[in-house]
């Protein structure tokens, strides 16, 4: 038996999953943003799954939109983290539920 | 393409990604995110995509999990354990992954193998970024650089 596509996007699906469990049951900051790293790895996967298995382009077009979305995760991350280490520095929590100053 | 090497690196992948999720230490879970990256490079290897899979191992591995590790030793004084879990969530990703899985299975159209493909070499990936994508390749370089000036100024200490 060799892999399909289907089972290629039932993989990405359940680490999207996992991704949004992360990021929406997790209280700590960091953990949000692994959450999110995931979904955005799942989505990588998606693309070249479906690249690698639709018709072939020259240009390929999934292997350039997984290298774009890798770049711009990175940014993400690294901006994402040094926003945890200024609130940590004024707050001194990293706990999103008592990051609640905002609240009206 | 390895069927026992698929249900290998499948098992592995979404362990780790689970022990990243779950875990209540922070700095065992930051590891499981790294083991969880090697695994999905690997698929990006098992579907050709040997460039994408090394700049994943890369940047992931190499930068973002290191960044990480730092984050959680420089905050360390707050709490080594995550506490409190929220069950509403994982209703939720339960939920997400219930629509997508039926989706993806009751699409019949998906039910292909991979067709023969040609290697994607890196020299067709380097011609494909400096003809088609040099707008958008100018456009990540300056989006990177935002980001690393912008977290520059972030993390830098004011002074009183």
């Amino acid at each position: 038996m060799t892999p399909t596509l289907q089972i290629f996007l039932m993989i990405s699906a359940a680490l999207f999953s996992i991704g949004l469990l992360a990021a929406l049951s997790r209280r700590h900051a960091i953990f949000i943003l692994i959450g999110i790293e995931m979904m955005l790895a799942a989505a990588n996967l998606n693309f070249i799954a479906f690249w690698r298995f639709g018709p072939q382009h020259q240009p390929p077009i999934g292997v350039m939109i997984a290298l774009f979305s890798i770049a711009i995760a990175a940014a993400e991350a690294a901006v994402g983290l040094s926003i945890v280490i200024a609130v940590y520095r004024h707050y001194r929590t990293t706990n999103v539920d008592q990051l609640d100053h905002l609240r009206g | 393409m390895n069927s026992a090497a698929f249900i290998i690196i499948a098992i592995v992948t979404l362990a780790a990604a689970l022990g990243a999720a779950t875990l209540r230490k922070l700095m065992h879970a930051a590891l499981f995110f790294a083991v969880a990256f090697v695994g999905i490079a690997a698929f990006f290897f098992l579907l050709g995509a040997e460039f994408v899979g090394l700049a994943l191992v890369f940047i992931y591995i190499g930068a973002v999990a290191v960044l990480i590790v730092f984050t959680i030793l420089l905050t360390r004084r707050d709490v080594d354990e995550d506490r409190g879990f929220n069950w509403g969530g994982a209703i939720i990703a339960v939920a997400v992954f219930g629509a997508l899985a039926w989706s993806v299975l009751k699409t019949q159209s998906l039910a292909i193998t991979a067709p023969h493909m040609a290697a994607l070499t890196v020299k067709r990936i380097g011609e494909a970024l400096m003809t088609t994508y040099v707008w958008p390749l100018q456009c990540v370089g300056l989006l990177l650089t935002a980001a690393l000036i912008g977290a520059l100024i972030l993390v830098t200490e004011e002074k009183q």
